[in-house]
């Protein structure tokens, strides 16, 4: 298989199979955890709970009063890489073009020499924060394998896209190839790996923020 | 017209000066030092013609189309001439019994020194007989025209890589040159067809420095096809603002945005289109507006189509459908039998009673 075989492969039989996959798992993973559901809590509200599930699906993303200086670079590390997946996954054009032939949606992107800048941010905060979870002996203590394989899935397609765009170390073509694959692999792991949050996170606030209201707890 | 190359040119009203300026011309596009034009021009100058033979295969013609093309005016067409092209079934007079006769004559005067060019792709289906010259299959020629060739120049995708006649089903079992021949040196020169100064400029290499140029792992001369046509794309600005044609014939393409979009192959194409352009330097396919198709890498044709972007599925999600509706029975099951798992536990719940914390 030389390398343009190979990129081919890639975008079709590799694609369909990754994408089928991401599929099945994020419908499975998705039907499982919204139908457990929770017994009924019979009691009066203490607080009207209102809008309280959706006041805490944005207050979750701000940082508890005194938790942004002690740990600074969880919080300020944390926003830097995920606002930099966001524009490099959705704001660089072929990845906007590939959206678009898979689900017909489409929206300007922004020019590629940007989109590399903020890899390269992307990329420097992704290794802060590793390092941060080696150095501090808490972290390292609760980390587990899955913390580190999610970290190393979702840091392969940044670097090997980025290397793609600037050239390095292999030919374009075997390095886009590359770089589709570590793709594939996050999307098939995405699923069954913590790494699920991205369905997950705003649904699950949105219950503990509303609990809380419930119970008179409102934020 | 035997004798040194000088000799000729000078017959035909070339002056030195044009001569070494295609020399030095030569030598800088193949990015050899300025001193290899000088040597190049000393030597070609008193090359003797080498023979060529040039064989076609499965091949549509294109790639000796292509040669000629460039031949009239320029000195790359004259270069051409000073070759002894003593077999070329298009170009010869000859014919039949004569055509074949030439051909093994020179192979036999020749052993071992003349340069064997191939054009077309070989077929190996059905013992070959898709394609017969001479009552012979191409496989039969090919063999026994390497035997005695000092270098092979496999002209053409399809000599080089099987191209067309190899895309996918291959009803005849086509395969490259270099499939075939393992014991000679074989330079590729794929393209749909080729750029007719890279053959030109690998011949001259060859009568220059008596050896094939330093080749890629495709075995393709480096100096042609070392860089993509999307990093020397004059269009390249543009793919870099996000700038982008849509159509054919909308505003981004009336104002020569990037093709990307469009399913131009340039970023996985390696060739020279992009710098040494087509017919004397007039166009090429991008500066006509159409994308590259990837015609200069192997197996270019079955690479996902041609009008999409390299981005794109190669392919219809096929399972696509049918993991969807797996992922949610699996996931309706599971939850069914955790709502089964919840209702027993609450059926084998038994309630404690003031009675039972007094026990």
């Amino acid at each position: 298989m030389n390398d343009l075989q190979f990129l081919t492969w890639v975008r079709g039989t590799g694609l369909n199979i990754a994408v089928s996959i991401f599929l099945l798992g994020v419908l499975w993973r998705l039907f499982e955890i919204y139908s457990l559901g929770r017994k009924k809590d019979l009691s009066a509200p203490r607080h009207a709970s209102g809008a309280s599930g959706l006041h805490t699906v944005f207050r979750r993303s701000l940082p508890p009063p005194g938790m942004l200086k002690r740990s600074p670079i969880s919080y300020i590390g944390g926003y830097i890489f995920h606002i930099g997946l966001f524009i490099v996954v959705f704001l660089f054009a072929p990845h906007i073009l590939l959206i678009k032939s898979l689900t017909g949606l489409s929206w300007p992107g922004l020019p590629s020499q940007f989109v590399g800048l903020a890899a390269v941010v992307t990329m420097a905060a992704m290794i802060v924060v590793l390092f941060d979870r080696i150095n501090k002996p808490v972290k390292r203590f609760l980390s587990t394998f899955e913390d580190w394989f999610t970290w190393a899935v979702t840091f392969l397609p940044v670097l090997t896209g980025w290397m793609a765009f600037e050239h390095m170390l292999l030919p374009y073509t075997t390095m886009l190839a590359l770089h589709i694959l570590s793709v594939q692999l996050l999307l098939v792991v995405l699923p069954f790996t913590k790494l699920f949050h991205v369905f997950t996170l705003f649904g699950s606030r949105w219950y503990n923020g509303r609990v809380n209201g419930h119970k008179g707890v409102p934020v | 017209m035997q004798g040194p190359l000088i000799d000729t040119l000078v017959r035909q009203g070339v002056s030195r000066r044009t001569f070494l300026k295609y020399c030095a011309t030569l030598a800088s596009m193949m990015a050899l030092p300025p001193t290899a034009g000088r040597a190049m021009a000393d030597a070609l100058a008193a090359a003797r013609r080498p023979s060529v033979i040039w064989l076609p295969f499965q091949e549509c013609t294109g790639c000796t189309e292509s040669i000629t093309r460039s031949h009239s005016p320029t000195i790359e067409g004259m270069i051409f001439d000073m070759i002894s092209l003593d077999y070329q079934e298009t170009l010869m007079a000859a014919a039949g019994f004569q055509a074949e006769e030439a051909r093994h004559q020179a192979m036999k005067e020749n052993a071992g020194k003349y340069l064997l060019v191939v054009d077309g792709s070989i077929p190996l289906g059905q013992d070959g007989v898709f394609s017969c010259t001479a009552g012979r299959t191409n496989l039969e020629t090919l063999k026994e025209a390497a035997a005695g060739a000092a270098a092979i120049v496999a002209m053409g995708s399809c000599a080089s890589f099987g191209g067309i006649p190899r895309a996918n089903p291959n009803p005849t079992g086509a395969v490259s040159v270099s499939d075939i021949i393992k014991d000679k040196p074989i330079v590729n020169i794929p393209g749909c067809p080729p750029i007719p100064v890279v053959m030109t400029g690998v011949l001259a290499h060859y009568l220059t420095f008596g050896k094939l140029p330093e080749l890629d792992d495709k075995g393709r001369p480096k100096s042609f096809y070392g860089e993509t046509i999307h990093d020397r794309c004059y269009r390249r600005p543009f793919y870099d603002q996000g700038k982008f044609a849509k159509t054919f014939d909308d505003e981004g393409a009336r104002n020569g945005w990037c093709l990307f979009e469009l399913g131009c192959k340039g970023p996985v194409t390696h060739n020279a289109c992009a710098t040494t352009k087509w017919n004397g330097g007039t166009s090429w396919p991008v500066e006509s507006g159409h994308g590259c198709l990837g015609c200069s890498e192997p197996d270019f044709w079955d690479a996902g189509g041609f009008y999409k972007a390299l981005s794109m599925p190669a392919d219809p999600l096929k399972f696509v459908a049918v993991a969807a509706v797996a992922g949610a029975a699996v996931g309706v099951g599971v939850s069914l039998a955790n709502r089964a798992k919840k209702g027993a536990a609450k059926a084998a719940h038994e309630t404690t009673t003031l009675a039972d914390l007094e026990k």
